[in-house]
């Protein structure tokens, strides 16, 4: 067991892990963080992706004891300070970008990511940088118009 | 009329906490005192277990408990949910389905033992010190060989591989035959229909608990029926009374139908935790759930279309050998049968209907509903068959459709194959997808292709499905071990508030926010008035659950009958109080109104009466406004729409891309057009990965080629366009009190066909003209090769 420090949504937090303590079990076990979800076990779909010091990373494949010092986002703090959805959160609403929920975080934190580096994606690079995120139940159709809106592009109204 | 009511695009009040990671799914459940579960699976498809030698396990640090299939000896078999019947009216070969294997392990993935311990680690370390001598047998794979060959056989004691041979309508058989032999002309299609694996994003989780001083159990588990659960699991293999356990299913992350059965992990976990007396979790992980969640389609058919010399269909007969894996799952044998069998008229008028179904064992892991279940095996084939006999016969593919269309003013249609359609307009919806994919302008898009160097195809096909699957008496008869009626309690508080429960189950179809725009409108009230409860039996009325896009058209009429009983009641209460006659009073906007005078109360003032009873007729009326309804339907409701599918196929490589996908579906009416939109949308996903990337292989040994994301190719955002989609066209289902018909399947029964006819239509432009037929996935290696060949 090695004690581990970071920063999770702006909080300092730490505990005990032993050396195969991923990051994601760290957050759902440890922390009860449980908005992180699990997927897959070769890191493919992204349920599960967290930032870490800023780039979007597959928690899943991420052991916690080297995110010692770090500085890691979940979806629990996507938020607006005041408790209402953040941009992306809120576009993904708008143009219902999901359905069961289950991919979710991990679409939204990767979006995120995505914007930082590239504020005006075209839809062609929006669904390229989702490669490594899966979702079963939206035909993506959806998720990509709320990236695309979130970034300020006009899209219709996804209601017809 | 309140904002927000039946037809608004309302946005997903569920979301909320799904976008701010507080969506509570089984995973997220830890109880007090938990321990964890790890199943030790067989490695082989096919063997005799020789012996298990727990004891090194079980000594290993923080175990508490391994079990073999010998603790379950006393436990009941995993039950099958329809029995069917064959030609000769004798009913299909049924072996036992042990919680945990005994004698043999029979597909890759069969646990023969399991761990509990302390941490999942531990269970894990444990697991795989168990020690089995496990002496191979050959596999049996290849369904076609499996039903003659009966020295090697998946259950002995049953001896044979053949669960049924399915007729139907077995009277249609000498009919259909002379028709096709005396046929103008006739096109046969040879196809597979590929097996396919679900991969609902969140894998199967279990939670058993027990409490010692009620003798309650309790299960928490990723199901899209926790009623349905309850009873198979209690009554059938356990043998807890209903009012003993209690089944909780959450927030459930997709199912598509791979969480509607009944799965040997929900028994033991239930079972251990009263063994140990403390709660037991099992979570699956994806590796496992390749292995274990039920598998979809997997057909082998051939399919024989009769046609007059104009192109009119004159008999259809098909023969299809349908995998049922290697035990029979809850639905797996009505899926080949009555789900797909009473499809198999489609949109036309075709007189002569026979349709033959072997359903066969094989070591590989049971196979079941994959959202559509039956109807896309059903849709696949008739719109492949009839594309070709277009082509064969050199009529064009949307005209010789239309000329067999059932006519609006022939509803209700009686079809060859047992079922009566209420409503339809098939030429409406093939106009609009004209319209809506601008069929009009593929030509000019063509050839901008093929300037490109791209050879441009344009797939177009119907389809029909059937939802809402009932009546209970009739679906009995066919061999159904359940009724398929869904309930409703709705529960007036005295401010005004309505909870309502419900038996169905939402796993991402967004009940919390459409159901309540039916209440919203049925009262006058806003939608926020109304909350939903669904998942828990020990708070819902007995109900079937949400598969095959039931839960609107059966559960949403059952809230309908129930909201319609609160109604009456209330009127009762402001005629009381209104001083008239309850006849007289009206209700509108939430407000109680004796006709044609002001007189009148608001809908508070009348639900407060009703718990708060001073100025009410105490002795004719109950206090209270709370009601609860049953709702079996008359018929099946019957979607239907046109898909249009533009691929382009790279004749260098074979690599097909999805250049546009258009569908114009008839649901009836909507009550949330953003959500349906999805729902098309979603399933429209799953058609394009089954008709070009995903396949479940496994090889002649019976292992699982494709036991990863890494093998096992699912659809990312870049292997799909946007989609256009249209549902205005509605012709309202004539039997259910809100006219709807269900729409979460339609997507994933529409969109395979059309793609496929689609590649077929551009090599044949590009004048590979020998090309009939390609099997799915339609992967670059396939179409490469099917180009090569003359
Ligand atoms: S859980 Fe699937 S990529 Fe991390
Ligand atoms: S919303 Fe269900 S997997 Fe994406």
């Amino acid at each position: 067991m090695t004690k581990v420090s970071m920063t999770v949504n702006g909080k300092t937090v730490s505990g005990e892990v032993e050396g195969r303590t991923l990051l994601v079990e760290f957050l759902r076990e440890g922390l009860g963080l449980t908005g992180t979800h699990v997927g897959c076990d070769t890191s493919q779909c992204g349920a599960c992706v967290v930032h870490v010091n800023g780039e979007a990373t597959k928690s899943c494949t991420t052991f916690a004891s080297l995110c010692d010092g770090a500085e890691v986002t979940t979806i629990e703090g996507m938020a607006n300070p005041d408790g209402s959805l953040g941009k992306i959160q809120q576009a993904f609403q708008d143009h219902h970008g999901l359905q069961c929920g289950f991919c979710t975080p991990g679409m939204v934190m990767s979006a995120a990511a995505l914007l930082k580096d590239n504020p005006k994606p075209t839809e062609a690079e929006v669904r390229h940088y989702l490669d490594g995120n899966i979702c079963r139940c939206t035909g993506y159709h959806n998720i990509v118009k709320a990236i695309m809106a979130a970034s300020g592009q006009d899209v219709s109204i996804a209601a017809e | 009329m309140p904002d927000g009511g039946i037809g608004a695009p309302t946005k997903r009040r569920e979301d909320l906490r799904f976008l701010t990671g507080k969506g509570r799914y089984t995973d997220d459940i830890n109880l007090r005192g938990q321990s964890y579960c790890v199943f030790v699976r067989s490695q082989v498809a096919h063997g005799r277990i020789v012996s298990i030698d727990t004891s090194k396990a079980a000594a290993m640090p923080g175990v508490i408990q391994v079990f073999t299939g010998d603790d379950f000896a006393e436990v009941g078999s995993i039950p099958c949910g329809w029995q069917i019947h064959d030609r000769k009216g004798e009913p299909m070969l049924e072996p036992a389905h042990p919680v945990l294997a005994r004698g043999k392990v029979r597909y890759v993935g069969d646990a023969y033992a399991a761990v509990v311990a302390e941490t999942e680690a531990q269970a894990r370390d444990a697991a795989e010190a168990v020690e089995a001598e496990i002496e191979e047998l050959p596999a049996v794979i290849d369904m076609v060989k499996a039903v003659s060959d009966k020295s090697n056989l998946v259950h002995d004691e049953i001896g044979s591989n053949l669960c049924y041979d399915w007729g139907f309508v077995e009277e249609n058989r000498e009919a259909t035959a002379k028709a096709i032999d005396e046929a103008y002309h006739v096109t046969t299609l040879e196809l597979v229909n590929n097996r396919l694996i679900p991969n609902a994003m969140e894998p199967r989780v279990a939670v058993g608990d027990y409490d010692e001083t009620n003798d309650h159990s309790t299960l928490h588990t990723t199901s899209q029926n926790p009623h349905v659960i309850r009873l198979l699991m209690g009554a059938f293999v356990l043998g807890i009374p209903e009012h003993k356990l209690r089944v909780v299913a959450p927030d459930v992350g997709g199912g598509f139908g791979s969480k509607i059965f009944h799965y040997a992990e929900e028994a033991f976990v239930t079972f251990a935790a009263k063994q140990i007396k403390r709660p037991v979790k099992w979570t699956s992980t994806r590796s496992e759930a390749f292995m274990t969640d039920a598998h979809g389609r997997d057909h082998v058919t051939k399919i024989e279309l009769a046609l007059d010399n104009e192109g009119h269909f004159l008999a259809l007969r098909t023969n299809t050998y349908a995998n049922m894996g290697a035990y029979l799952s809850t639905f797996s044998t009505s899926v080949p049968t009555y789900l797909h069998g009473t499809l198999m008229a489609g949109n036309y008028k075709t007189p002569h209907i026979y349709v033959n179904v072997k359903a066969v064992f094989t070591n590989t892991v049971p196979v079941d509903a994959y959202r559509g279940a039956g109807r896309p095996e059903a849709t696949f084939q008739l719109e492949r068959v009839i594309d070709k006999a277009a082509r064969e016969m050199g009529i064009d593919p949307i005209e010789i459709r239309r000329r067999n269309f059932i006519q609006p003013d022939e509803f209700p249609y009686q079809t060859p194959v047992a079922v009566s359609y209420d409503t339809g307009n098939y030429q409406a919806t093939m106009d609009k997808l004209i319209e809506i994919a601008d069929l009009d302008g593929f030509e000019e898009r063509r050839a901008a292709s093929a300037a490109r160097g791209k050879l441009r195809g344009l797939g177009v096909n119907c389809y029909i499905e059937a939802c809402g699957i009932a009546p209970s008496n009739l679906v009995g008869q066919l061999g159904a071990r359940a009724g398929l009626y869904e309930s409703a309690t709705v529960r007036v508080n005295a401010t005004g508030g309505l909870v309502v429960m419900t038996g169905s189950h939402s796993h991402g179809q967004g009940h919390e926010t459409a159901f309540p725009q039916v209440i919203a409108s049925m009262i006058g009230i806003d939608p926020s008035m109304v909350e939903i409860v669904h998942g828990d039996t020990a708070n819902t009325p007995m109900g079937m659950g949400t598969y095959g896009s039931r839960s609107l058209a059966v559960g949403g009429s059952a809230m309908v009958k129930a909201t319609e009983k609160i109604i009456a009641k209330a009127k009762k209460i402001a005629a009381h109080i209104l001083e008239a006659s309850d006849q007289d009073i009206e209700l509108k906007d939430g407000m109680f109104t004796v006709k044609g005078t002001d007189k009148s109360k608001a809908w508070g003032d009348i639900t407060l009466a009703a718990y708060v009873p001073h100025n009410y007729p105490l002795e004719s009326l109950e206090p209270g406004l709370e009601e609860t309804a049953f709702y079996d339907p008359s018929n099946f409701t019957y979607p239907a729409g046109a898909y249009a599918c533009e691929v382009e196929v790279d004749p260098e490589t074979g690599q097909v891309e999805i250049a546009s996908f258009a569908a114009a579906d008839d649901f009836g009416n909507i009550i949330n057009p953003l959500i349906v939109s999805g729902q098309v949308h979603g399933g429209i996903g799953q058609g394009i990965g089954q008709a070009l990337l995903e396949q479940a292989v496994y090889d002649d040994n019976g292992q699982l080629l494709s036991g990863s994301y890494m093998d096992y190719a699912m659809p990312r955002a870049s292997d799909v366009p946007s989609y256009v989609v249209d549902h205005s066209c509605q012709t309202p289902c004539t039997h259910n009190p809100l006219g709807v018909k269900g729409c979460g399947e339609a997507g994933a029964i529409g969109s395979p066909p059309a793609v496929v006819n689609a590649v077929i239509d551009a090599l044949h432009r590009g004048g590979h003209t020998h090309v009939s037929h390609i099997n799915m996935p339609l992967s670059p290696s396939r179409v490469w090769a099917a180009m090569q060949k003359s």
